[in-house]
C-alpha cells in the first residue's frame, strides 16, 4: 500500500502554471528524489503536500484515504514533517523554542498553561545528540552557523512520529561532513520506516540515499524510476531537457 | 575540552553576560538610568526626597502602562500610533457613562456606575484595538498608515462625542473614581504604580512563560515561519492590538481621574512620548525585540530626566531635545554592542 499518492495535481497561480497533472505514490520508508532546474515544480509540489497551497485540481491520499491537508498544522497532524529551503526558523528565538514552535511543551496552574522549559531544553539536547550536532538547546538561532540553523529545521521534523518527511534542499547551506551526517540520518530515518522525499540540486546526494528518482521539468513529470535504472548523466539530460522523457 | 570527533573547537559557549537580559539594551538603559540617578542626586538636594520619588512614581505610571502594551505590538513587528487618541476617547466614554448614570433613576449598588462606566471605556479601546488588529492581520494594511489613520479617526470621534469640550466624570461615584485612579495606598504608594507592577509581571509571565509569549516574539522574528509551524499568526496579532489599545484606554481613564476631567485634547502625542520610551528600553521597531522590564525602564529614564531637569531649573524646553538625544543615544549603543558581538 502506497503511504502518499497525489492523483493528477495541477497547480494555477494565475496565468503560471506550476503543476501539470502530476501523479505518483511513495511507499511507507521509500527516500525518493525529486529533482528538477529552478522553476520545475519542485518547491511548489512540496508546499501542497505540507498544506501551504491546496491543489487547483487532482486530490492527494495519504494512508490510503482522501486527504484534504488544508494547514501545515494538518500535515503535522497525519504525521507529514517538512524540511523547508529557507529552513522557516525565527532568529529571535532558542533552539528549542523553534523545535517545540507550535507544539510547546506545558504545564497547568489552574487556567493558565505555563511553558516547560527544562523539559523542552532537555528533549531538544537529545534530538541534538541523535544528529550528531554541536547544537545547543538554548542558544540563539541568530549565533548559529549554517549547518547549525540546517540541524534545528532538521531536528524538528524528528519531534513527533513522522510518518513522510520532505526535505527541501537539505544539503544545500552546510558543510561536507553534515552532508554525510544528513545522508546518514536519511538512511536511518529510512530504517525506521519513515519516508523521505528529498528535494537537491546535488546529485551525487541523490544517487547515495535514494530508491527512486522523480524528475521534474516545467511543472511535468518526465520521469520516474528506480535508481539502478537511470544514470547521473541521463538525469541531468531530462532535467535540463535534452532527454525528453524515461 | 574533551574534543570529540564532530566536535567544533571554534565554538565558544555563550557567556552568561552575552545573552538574556544582561545582553540586551534594556540592561545598559538601566545601567545609564542608575548613573542619571546618582548624577540628579548630587546636583539636587530635592531629588531622592521621599515626595519627589512619589511624584515621579506616579508620572510615569501615567504612560507607563500603555508603553507596556505599544511594547507588544511593537515585538510583533507593528506600531499603533494611535494610542494617544484612544487614551482620550477612552477617558471621554467612562467620564461621559458615569455621568449619564448619576442621572438615570436605575438603582445600581456602590460603585456600579464606576464598573460600568469603566467597563464601557475599555471596551471603547478594545473595539479600536480589535478594529487596527484585524485590519493589519486580516487585511494585511500596513500598521504605520493603518493606525495613522486611526489617530485621526479616534480623536476626532472624541471631539464629536463632546462637541470638542471634553468630559467631566460627576455623579455619586466620582470620589470613587478619583480615589481607585488618582489615589495613594497608605497614603504613599500612587495606586497607578500598582496596577503598573501587576500589569508588567502579567507581561513579564505571558511573554516567557506561555505558548502565547513565544507566538508573539516568533512573530517579530520570523512571521513566515510562525505560519509554517502553525502559529495561529492572524489571531495573536488581532490579540496584540486589542491588548495594546485596552493599555492605553486603562492609561487614559487613569489619567483623567488624575486630572479630573478629560479634555477632548487629552493626551494629544502622548503616542510619541510612549514609542520613544518603549524603543529607549530596548524593544526593536524592527520586531522580535522587547520586554516589560525595558518598557518601564524607558518610562522611568524620560520622567527622570523631565524631573530633574526642572529640579536643576534648566528651561524646560530643552527637555525635547533632551529626550530625542537619548532615543539615538540609546540605539547606537545598541548598534554598536551588535556590531562588535557579529
Amino acid at each position: 500500500m502506497s503511504l502518499l499518492e497525489l492523483h493528477g495535481v495541477s497547480k494555477e497561480f494565475g496565468a503560471i502554471r506550476a503543476l501539470h497533472d502530476v501523479s505518483f505514490s511513495v511507499r511507507p520508508g521509500e527516500i525518493v528524489g525529486l529533482m528538477g532546474d529552478n522553476g520545475a515544480g519542485k518547491s511548489t509540489l512540496v508546499k501542497i503536500v505540507s498544506g501551504i497551497y491546496p491543489p487547483s485540481a487532482g486530490h492527494l491520499s495519504f494512508e490510503g484515504s482522501d486527504a484534504h491537508i488544508a494547514s501545515p498544522a494538518e500535515a503535522r497532524r497525519l504525521g507529514i514533517e517538512t524540511v523547508y529551503q529557507d529552513l522557516a526558523l525565527a532568529d529571535n528565538l532558542t533552539a528549542a523554542a523553534n523545535i517545540f514552535l507550535g507544539r510547546e511543551l506545558k504545564y497547568n496552574v489552574g487556567p493558565f498553561r505555563f511553558l516547560r522549559h527544562n523539559a523542552m531544553n532537555a528533549r531538544a539536547a537529545e534530538l541534538f545528540a541523535e544528529l550528531k550536532s554541536e547544537t545547543r538547546s538554548d542558544d540563539l538561532v541568530k549565533q548559529m552557523s549554517g549547518g547549525q540553523r540546517q540541524a534545528v529545521a532538521i531536528a524538528r521534523t524528528r519531534l513527533a512520529d513522522a510518518k513522510l518527511i520532505l526535505m527541501d534542499e537539505p544539503t544545500a547551506a552546510i558543510s561536507v561532513r553534515q552532508v554525510a551526517e544528513v545522508l546518514s540520518l536519511i538512511h536511518r530515518l529510512k530504517e525506521a520506516g519513515i519516508a523521505v522525499i528529498l528535494i537537491s540540486h546535488r546529485m551525487p546526494d541523490v544517487f547515495a540515499v535514494c530508491e527512486r528518482i522523480i524528475v521534474m521539468r516545467r511543472g511535468n513529470k518526465v520521469a520516474d524510476k528506480p535508481i539502478g535504472e537511470t544514470s547521473p548523466e541521463e538525469v541531468t539530460a531530462l532535467i535540463t531537457g535534452a532527454k525528453e522523457a524515461a | 575540552m574533551a574534543d570529540t570527533v564532530q566536535g567544533f573547537s571554534n565554538v565558544r559557549r555563550t557567556r552568561f553576560w552575552q545573552k538574556g537580559f544582561l545582553a540586551s539594551q534594556s540592561a545598559y538603559v538601566l545601567a545609564a538610568l542608575i548613573v542619571i540617578i546618582a548624577i540628579m542626586a548630587l546636583l539636587s538636594p530635592n531629588f531622592l526626597t521621599p515626595g519627589n520619588i512619589a511624584n515621579i512614581t506616579r508620572n510615569f505610571s501615567f504612560i507607563a502602562i500603555a508603553t507596556l502594551g505599544i511594547t507588544l505590538v511593537i515585538i510583533t513587528g507593528g506600531i499603533d500610533l494611535s494610542v494617544g487618541s484612544t487614551m482620550a476617547l477612552s477617558a471621554t466614554v467612562t467620564s461621559l457613562v458615569l455621568s449619564g448614570l448619576a442621572g438615570a433613576a436605575i438603582a445600581l449598588f456602590p460603585g456600579g456606575a464606576l464598573i460600568l462606566a469603566v467597563l464601557a471605556g475599555l471596551a471603547t479601546a478594545a473595539a479600536i484595538g480589535f478594529a487596527n488588529g484585524f485590519a493589519v492581520a486580516k487585511l494585511k494594511l500596513s500598521p504605520f498608515v493603518t493606525t495613522l489613520g486611526t489617530l485621526s479617526i479616534v480623536r476626532g470621534l472624541t471631539y464629536v462625542a463632546t462637541y470638542g469640550r471634553g468630559a467631566f466624570p460627576t455623579g455619586p461615584d466620582k470620589d470613587l473614581f478619583i480615589a481607585v485612579t488618582a489615589g495613594r495606598l497608605f497614603d504613599l504608594i500612587p495606586i497607578s504604580f500598582i496596577y503598573l507592577l501587576i500589569l508588567a509581571i502579567a507581561m513579564y509571565l505571558a511573554l516567557h512563560h506561555t505558548a502565547w509569549g513565544r507566538y508573539v516574539f516568533a512573530i517579530g522574528g520570523n512571521e513566515s515561519a510562525g505560519r509554517l509551524t502553525g502559529v495561529p499568526v492572524d489571531r495573536v496579532k488581532i490579540q496584540v492590538y486589542m491588548l495594546c489599545s485596552l493599555a492605553a484606554g486603562f492609561n487614559g481613564i487613569i489619567i483623567s481621574g488624575w486630572l479630573g476631567s478629560a479634555p477632548a485634547n487629552l493626551a494629544t502625542a502622548y503616542e510619541l512620548t510612549i514609542i520613544a520610551a518603549a524603543v529607549i528600553g530596548g524593544a526593536n521597531l524592527a520586531g522580535g525585540v522587547g520586554g516589560a522590564a525595558g518598557a518601564i525602564i524607558g518610562c522611568v529614564l524620560i520622567e527622570v530626566i523631565r524631573n530633574g531637569l526642572v529640579l536643576a531649573r534648566v528651561d524646560p524646553y530643552w527637555q525635547q531635545t533632551l529626550v530625542g538625544c537619548i532615543i539615538v543615544a540609546a540605539v547606537l549603543v545598541d548598534r554598536l554592542r551588535s556590531l562588535r558581538n557579529g
